[in-house]
């Protein structure tokens, strides 16, 4: 499904990928861990389309088209989704009026009809009861007054009204208490089919004990360094990030 | 630049929508300013001879006074000389129905989506439509009648009211209360009045449509309303004129005098021409807007969208002198390329437990100055005044300016007043939000202004909301969710 190669990334003058390569199918969770400031935003960033960054050298393939020529909104609408580590507050704007723009501009972008008022709340619905979200919540203005757990929340909320192919978590865990955490890993455990993929970036193992990752790669210096199993995430849970760093430093 | 930036700027060099010109054959004043042009314009009317002297003497008080310098807006010097002061579409007859009138004119309003065949008309709005100096039509009258509401042209108020007239013009907003006012005092045209008697709700809601089309002419109506004790009434107004690349002028008047426990909802969008990209041509708009708190527990309620007009100075203002009763004022200006506004709004609390509450919300962009100036005065005879007043500012793209100039001034120690004001910049943030959801760049500063507006847009009557986002939409383009 996302096919990432030799990706190079940087943001002003500070080169930060270097030279990412993974290959993520339809069904797989894959966790992206790694000390702070080792690029896993940036990557995530890079695949959702930010302008601030700029692609340097490399290939990103979903679906057989070429990411990296599409515009952020065109990413989404052929179902790439970042749930965002710092969602953005839009005073006067309910998350439900903010998703049916969404929805709608994303049906239109297919050839396909708005869906009407009734029909979008009834999805709305289906969707809140998933991931265990309050209307109240979805009433009020997007983000705005929002505790952090509930920003999560809803992100997760977006997540399945959207329906992406490609879910990007990152740091979704981040200032989140473990209840908090539980709740939103539920969400996105529901949400996972045999046809979409997951990408969860996080700097800690504990998010990992709820969603269950077939794969765990370690980010390090804009690289990936090391690739393996769940188990990946519990040595580094236990031993830190230094002795990644060492070996690295040894090769 | 940045993206967002460049899609402001596409959006905002958008043509202004109703730029046309009809083709009408005009009766028309000399250019220039005079007492025998006022003569002209009081006989042409057929005015009772109070009525010449009103104006005699708002001329003589105009020609002392001196154009404000104050308002923070800059345009070269207006030579009044060199207007035409009365333009009237030529018509055989005083239309007695629909039939009568010119089709041409019937035309233009239909252009503006406004119909004049009540018939045909889906909602509930009665018109009155002024086009250059004189109304064309009022619609749903005779239902109006039926409860006693009557909704004219202000020149057929003169002759079937003057004794409503005579004791009500002039009552809120003197004949020299200031420079432009007095000008309108001297050489208004027409215009809407509107009675609510006792006890009336009004039940639709009663409408006037200004609309410029003559060149080289200024635009002077004047409406008054009066509210009689326990009456409500939803009053809009909106207004287009033609693009051309001088300058027009546009000086009105309106006067609200709401007397014990009446209501009185005034709502504004106001879409003069803007003036073209590089600030050529437009409309200068200056207007006096006042509203009277006559009697105890009364209300009224100013809200404006404003878009148009290369200049706009105005403040719709509140007196409030009855007890217990309350002012609002709800604004969203909107200024884009070279557009200047300075805009705000008076609360003068003179009775006990008056309250008052100003929502401003301002949002420039391309190379304009939006200016929010507001007075809240409690006078030392008001006790238990409360006010609440907050301004924002919305700057998009980083040629544009945002001011307030607030006023407060409390002579009784009992007053609350509280004041917030805010500036913000539309967030790449909040755009790249939108488009990770596969919302296009438009549609994001549409839904983003739309929201900072709500508390405002909120406050228009149904049929009037639609037509105000469709224009916030059109000013800086997008679909509105």
């Amino acid at each position: 499904m996302l096919s990432i190669k030799n990706l190079q990334a940087k943001i002003g003058d500070k080169q930060i990928l270097n030279g990412i390569n993974l290959e993520v199918k339809a069904g797989e969770v894959h966790a992206i861990m790694g000390p702070n400031g080792s690029g896993k935003s940036t990557l995530a960033s890079v695949l959702a389309g930010r302008e601030d960054y700029e692609v340097v050298q490399g290939e990103v393939e979903f679906q057989g088209q070429n990411l990296l020529d599409m515009a952020p909104e065109d990413r989404a609408r052929a179902g790439v989704f970042l749930a965002f580590q710092y969602p953005v507050e839009i005073p006067g704007v309910s998350t439900i009026n903010f998703m049916k723009t969404a929805v709608n501009q994303i049906l239109k972008s297919r050839g396909q009809q708005p869906l009407d008022a009734v029909s979008f709340l009834k999805i709305m619905k289906e969707k809140m009861k998933l991931v265990d979200i309050d209307q109240s919540l979805l009433n009020r203005s997007l983000n705005e007054g929002f505790s952090g757990g509930e920003k999560k929340r809803n992100e997760i909320f977006q997540m399945a009204m959207l329906e992406p192919k490609l879910a990007i978590l990152d740091e979704t865990d981040s200032g989140l208490d473990i209840d908090a955490l539980k709740i939103v890993a539920h969400g996105v455990n529901k949400l996972r089919t045999k046809s979409n993929a997951v990408i969860v970036v996080t700097h800690y193992q504990r998010l990992l004990d709820y969603i269950i990752p077939d794969f765990v790669h370690v980010l390090y210096k804009g690289k990936i360094v090391k690739s393996g199993t769940k188990d990946l995430a519990l040595e580094l849970e236990a031993k830190g990030y230094d002795w990644i760093k060492d070996e690295v430093a040894v090769a | 630049m940045s993206k967002d930036n460049q899609v402001l700027e596409e959006l905002t060099s958008k043509e202004y929508e109703h730029g046309w010109t009809s083709d009408l054959e005009t009766d028309s004043a000399p250019k220039g300013l005079s007492e025998d042009i006022i003569r002209f314009i009081s006989t042409k009317k057929n005015e009772p001879e109070w009525l010449l002297d009103w104006r005699l003497d708002a001329y003589r008080q105009w020609s002392k006074l001196k154009e404000p310098t104050w308002p923070n807006i800059s345009y070269p010097a207006i030579n009044y000389q060199d207007l035409i002061y009365y333009s009237a579409p030529k018509q055989k007859a005083k239309p007695k129905n629909l039939e009568d009138i010119d089709p041409e004119l019937i035309k233009t309003f239909e252009k503006l989506g406004i119909s004049l065949t009540e018939q045909k008309r889906l909602t509930g709005i009665a018109v009155d439509a002024v086009i250059d100096s004189v109304s064309v039509a009022t619609t749903y009258k005779d239902t109006l009648a039926e409860l006693g509401i009557i909704f004219c042209s202000f020149s057929e108020a003169v002759q079937e009211h003057p004794e409503l007239v005579k004791k009500y013009m002039g009552s809120v907003v003197p004949v020299n209360d200031n420079y432009f006012a007095a000008l309108n005092a001297a050489v208004f045209t027409d215009g809407s009045f509107c009675y609510i008697p006792k006890g009336v709700r009004c039940p639709m809601e009663l409408s006037t449509y200004f609309r410029i089309n003559a060149a080289n002419t200024g635009q002077f109506e004047r409406t008054l309303i009066v509210a009689d004790e326990g009456s409500y009434v939803s009053y809009l107004e909106g207004c287009t004129a033609p693009m051309r690349d001088e300058n027009q002028l546009h000086a009105a008047v309106v006067e609200i005098y709401a007397m014990k426990d009446a209501q009185v909802k005034y709502s504004t969008v106001q879409n003069w021409y803007p003036g073209d990209k590089n600030g050529k041509g437009g409309i200068y708009n200056f207007v006096t807007k006042r509203g009277l708190c006559f009697g105890d527990g009364s209300k009224i309620s100013w809200t404006q969208v404003e878009t148009g007009s290369a200049i706009t100075w105005k403040y719709p203002s509140c007196i409030l002198k009855g007890n217990n009763s309350m002012g609002e004022f709800y604004s969203v200006a909107v200024t884009n390329n070279y557009q200047q506004a300075d805009t705000g709004s008076k609360m003068i609390h003179i009775g006990n437990n008056t309250k008052s509450r100003i929502v401003s919300k301002g949002i420039s962009a391309g190379h304009s100055q939006n200016s929010y100036r507001g007075q809240v005065k409690i006078m030392k005879r008001a006790e238990n005044a409360r006010n609440f007043s907050q301004c924002d500012s919305l700057l998009m793209g980083d040629q544009c300016g945002a001011h307030t100039f607030p006023y407060i001034d409390v002579e009784n120690k009992s007053a609350r007043v509280e004041h917030e004001a805010t500036t913000s910049k539309i967030g790449e943030d909040q755009i790249f939000y939108c488009l990770q959801r596969g919302i296009d760049e438009e549609s994001a500063v549409a839904l983003i202004v739309n929201g900072y507006a709500k508390e405002v847009l909120n406050q228009l009557p149904m049929e009037f909301a639609v037509e105000a986002q469709k224009l916030l939409a059109l000013t800086l383009e997008g679909s509105v969710g």
